[in-house]
């Protein structure tokens, strides 16, 4: 972050997300909210472009942390370069007629609804109807539901099954299938928007794009051509292939709200306050090099490295100089996610080991005290409790989001204790407590800003988001091509390419007032 | 007769080439939405390796067999060291591999997309249709070549390709090559402009997208409004 590189900086502008899984209650409010606006449509009933998983778990679709089995994100070659895991471009054409790599919907699983009207039209008996699944791909019965969005919800399914969770590695798992030993958290997850994204790099049709004014990651449903390999290529497994339409369709960080300012749809419903948006600055000269660094555990730091001191008069100039709107850098300063990512270093990204440079941060929960149950007494280091001694091990929490460097999250855990440990002096003894604030190098000004944002969270400090200006998106300022713009569609532009005599296989959309009257059986009473 | 015979091979070549190339042009511009491949491996995979990487293996190498085979011009091929009979028995071994290839890469996609439940409930009758049309033309095709065999002299070839290179130069006379030929290859010709007809309309679009471009693009895309 020192004005050692010589060569100018790309600057480029994206919106982040944190999410701090220390205050998620698992209420799937965002997921179902996200439901409800985007994939509430045939073909993809299944897709979840947010969900919520209960960690330790194979999660959904089932075991798609495990990149020996899936091959999502990227690999570093001996030479130092990177490329897709599921293999270059060669290897991606050769296997277009059919992807080894893809996962089937059984992964994630068949979408089924219940035949409720059976419960209408029962006949009468003893026993109460009931309203019995059925798959909603080919209608037909399904005797046995075997999988759903959230099969593991609030540790489902056995130990044995569950503890095939990648994050596991190098810990010695099996006591923490012991009632006394188990511990869980909950993991929202949705489209991570990379930096470098794998989906991108392995769309053969090139119809998957980043925006350079804001950074959402964008399928282009009219280019989409359904080769398929994005699903496989996104580590996330947040792509998902719409069997119905036969495109991929994906979270779209909900583009409209944010051109306008407004929070994603799964922010702004959050109930527990958990997430945050804000502005990043980054080099995007230096994505390459940092996506193949050769430590995976150095991928953190590396990512970290990307990213511009918002306050830095140099990096402001050079930001103005690239056309980033003034607005844009208010908002950087202001920004909730440079604080928690890089100024506090409580945030982290979602698995880097991936190498996608992902742009979605989780704040790692704290959890019960474990020791002190176990002998009486709080296993304390200085004036905050050991974070080796939480419940929740340090280690599993190091798989998940620092490639297992565990300092990064030690100290990250360390300071939203200290946060606590220096309120609480503060608050009830009204005494200002300068150990802790050295014990984890926070400054007085740094901890309360913390408290501000992670405890009392306000809406205005979550969500600082610059509405989008078009006369800097836009190449040209001419804003003609926009007039009678029809906004978000799925496909053909403004046209629907549909029509009562639609030639080309897409579906016929019933017009309202088209078809038969619908009859309505009330008998009239003559009248005298 | 002569009159079918020029209805359907002077004229309809043209029909189904025009349709083919506005119709393609037409839904790429109104409707590029429904223009996909239509993969339903996401739904069931297992058969689906085997027979997909069979098919269009072999069907490609057919449309360049054929495609080589009906358009070089006899002088080029002769020029090249390769008599007319030399190339019939060229054509013959190569069509038979190829069509083996195809055909047991469909038997199975056929066979998938009638019985699979899934893929049954999620095809269109074009899908339908479309894996129907292309099975029946591969397996007449593959019944011509009995017949090529005992045409060693590759006469019947010099008259498909003469009747191929004319329609495509807008020569006149093309249909009276074919009035000899034996019906089995009218039959076969008659599918196979049939073919180009309903391309426009069917998920076969997706043949004009192969993606070629992929292998020149960087991997990262980044779109300036």
């Amino acid at each position: 972050m020192t004005n050692q590189a010589k060569k100018p900086r790309n600057i480029r502008a994206q919106i982040g997300m944190v999410l701090n899984l220390d205050k998620c209650i698992g209420c799937h409010t965002c997921s179902v909210t996200c439901k409800n606006v985007w994939t509430s449509r045939k073909g993809v009933e299944y897709a979840w472009f947010n969900n919520v998983e209960t960690k330790p778990g194979i999660g959904f679709p089932q075991q798609w942390e495990n990149q020996q089995k899936w091959n999502g994100g990227w690999i570093r070659k001996i030479n130092g370069k990177i490329e897709p895991r599921q293999g270059g471009k060669r290897r991606i054409l050769r296997n277009i007629f059919c992807n080894p790599d893809l996962p089937e919907i059984d992964d994630y699983y068949e979408p089924f609804d219940f035949d409720y009207q059976h419960l209408h039209n029962a006949k009468q008996s003893k026993a109460a109807p009931t309203a019995r699944p059925y798959s909603v791909i080919t209608g037909e019965r399904i005797e046995k539901i075997e999988r759903g969005p959230n099969w593991e919800e609030i540790l489902g399914t056995e130990f044995s099954s569950r503890s095939r969770d990648v994050n596991f590695d190098s810990i010695q798992k099996d006591i923490y299938g012991e009632f006394e030993n188990t511990f869980m958290m909950y993991l929202p997850r949705l489209c991570e928007h990379c930096l470098n994204p794998t989906c991108v790099a392995a769309c053969p049709s090139g119809s998957i794009y980043k925006r350079e004014e804001d950074g959402v990651v964008l399928i282009d449903q009219d280019k989409c051509r359904g080769w398929r390999m994005c699903v496989s290529a996104c580590p996330y497994k947040k792509i998902y292939y719409n069997w119905e339409t036969g495109k991929s369709e994906k979270c779209t960080f909900c583009y409209p709200r944010i051109e306008a300012g407004e929070p994603t749809v799964c922010s702004e419903t959050c109930v527990g306050r958990i997430r945050y948006l804000g502005v990043l600055l980054y080099d995007a000269d230096r994505i390459e090099a940092a996506a193949g660094c050769e430590n995976e555990q150095d991928l953190y730091q590396q990512q970290l490295d990307i990213f511009l001191d918002p306050f830095d008069e140099a990096v402001i100039a050079e930001a103005r100089a690239a056309g980033i709107p003034e607005s844009w850098l208010t908002a950087a300063r202001q920004s909730p996610v440079y604080k928690m990512a890089i100024d506090w270093k409580v945030a982290f990204p979602l698995h880097p080991e991936f190498r996608t440079l992902p742009m979605v941060w989780y704040v790692p929960p704290l959890s019960p005290v474990q020791s002190a149950a176990e002998s009486g007494q709080i296993g304390m280091d200085g004036d905050i409790p050991d974070v080796r001694s939480l419940r929740i091990p340090v280690k599993y929490l190091a798989n998940l989001l620092t490639a297992g460097k565990e300092e990064p999250v030690v100290l990250g855990l360390e300071r939203m204790l200290a946060m606590r440990s220096y309120m609480r002096s503060l608050s009830v003894d009204g005494v200002i407590n300068g150990d802790v604030l050295e014990r984890v190098g926070l400054t007085q000004l740094q901890i309360e800003e913390m408290y501000l944002y992670m405890a009392i969270a306000s809406y205005e400090d979550r969500f600082v988001i610059p509405t989008s200006h078009r006369e800097y998106a836009s190449s040209t300022f001419d804003a003609y091509g926009e007039q009678g713009g029809c906004g978000f569609s799925f496909g053909s532009g403004c046209s629907t390419g549909n029509s009562g005599i639609n030639l080309f296989g897409g579906n016929k959309k019933a017009q309202r007032g088209s078809g038969s009257p619908i009859k309505i059986p009330i008998k009239v009473e003559a009248t005298k | 007769m002569d009159y079918l015979n020029t209805l359907l091979f002077g004229y309809y070549p043209y029909i189904a080439i025009s349709v083919f190339l506005i119709g393609s042009l037409a839904r790429y511009d109104r409707d590029q939405y429904t223009w996909r491949t239509g993969s339903s491996q996401f739904l069931r995979a297992a058969e689906l390796r085997q027979g997909s990487n069979w098919f269009h293996v072999g069907i490609l190498l057919l449309f360049v067999g054929h495609f080589v085979g009906l358009l070089t011009p006899p002088d080029v091929y002769h020029t090249l060291g390769l008599s007319t009979s030399a190339k019939q028995i060229l054509a013959v071994v190569a069509g038979g591999i190829f069509g083996g290839v195809c055909l047991k890469g469909i038997i199975i996609l056929v066979r998938r997309r009638l019985t699979d439940p899934r893929i049954r409930a999620t095809s269109s009758r074009m899908d339908i249709f479309i894996l129907l049309l292309i099975a029946v033309q591969l397996v007449l095709g593959l019944l011509t070549l009995p017949f090529s065999l005992y045409h060693y002299d590759g006469a019947n070839m010099l008259l498909l390709a003469e009747w191929a290179q004319r329609i495509v130069t807008f020569k006149s006379g093309a249909a009276d090559q074919l009035s000899e030929i034996g019906f089995i290859f009218k039959l076969h010709l008659f599918l196979g402009q049939t073919l180009f007809l309903v391309f426009p309309f069917s998920r076969l679009v997706h043949v004009w997208s192969v993606p070629v471009g992929y292998m020149a693009r960087p991997y990262q895309v980044v779109r300036r409004r």
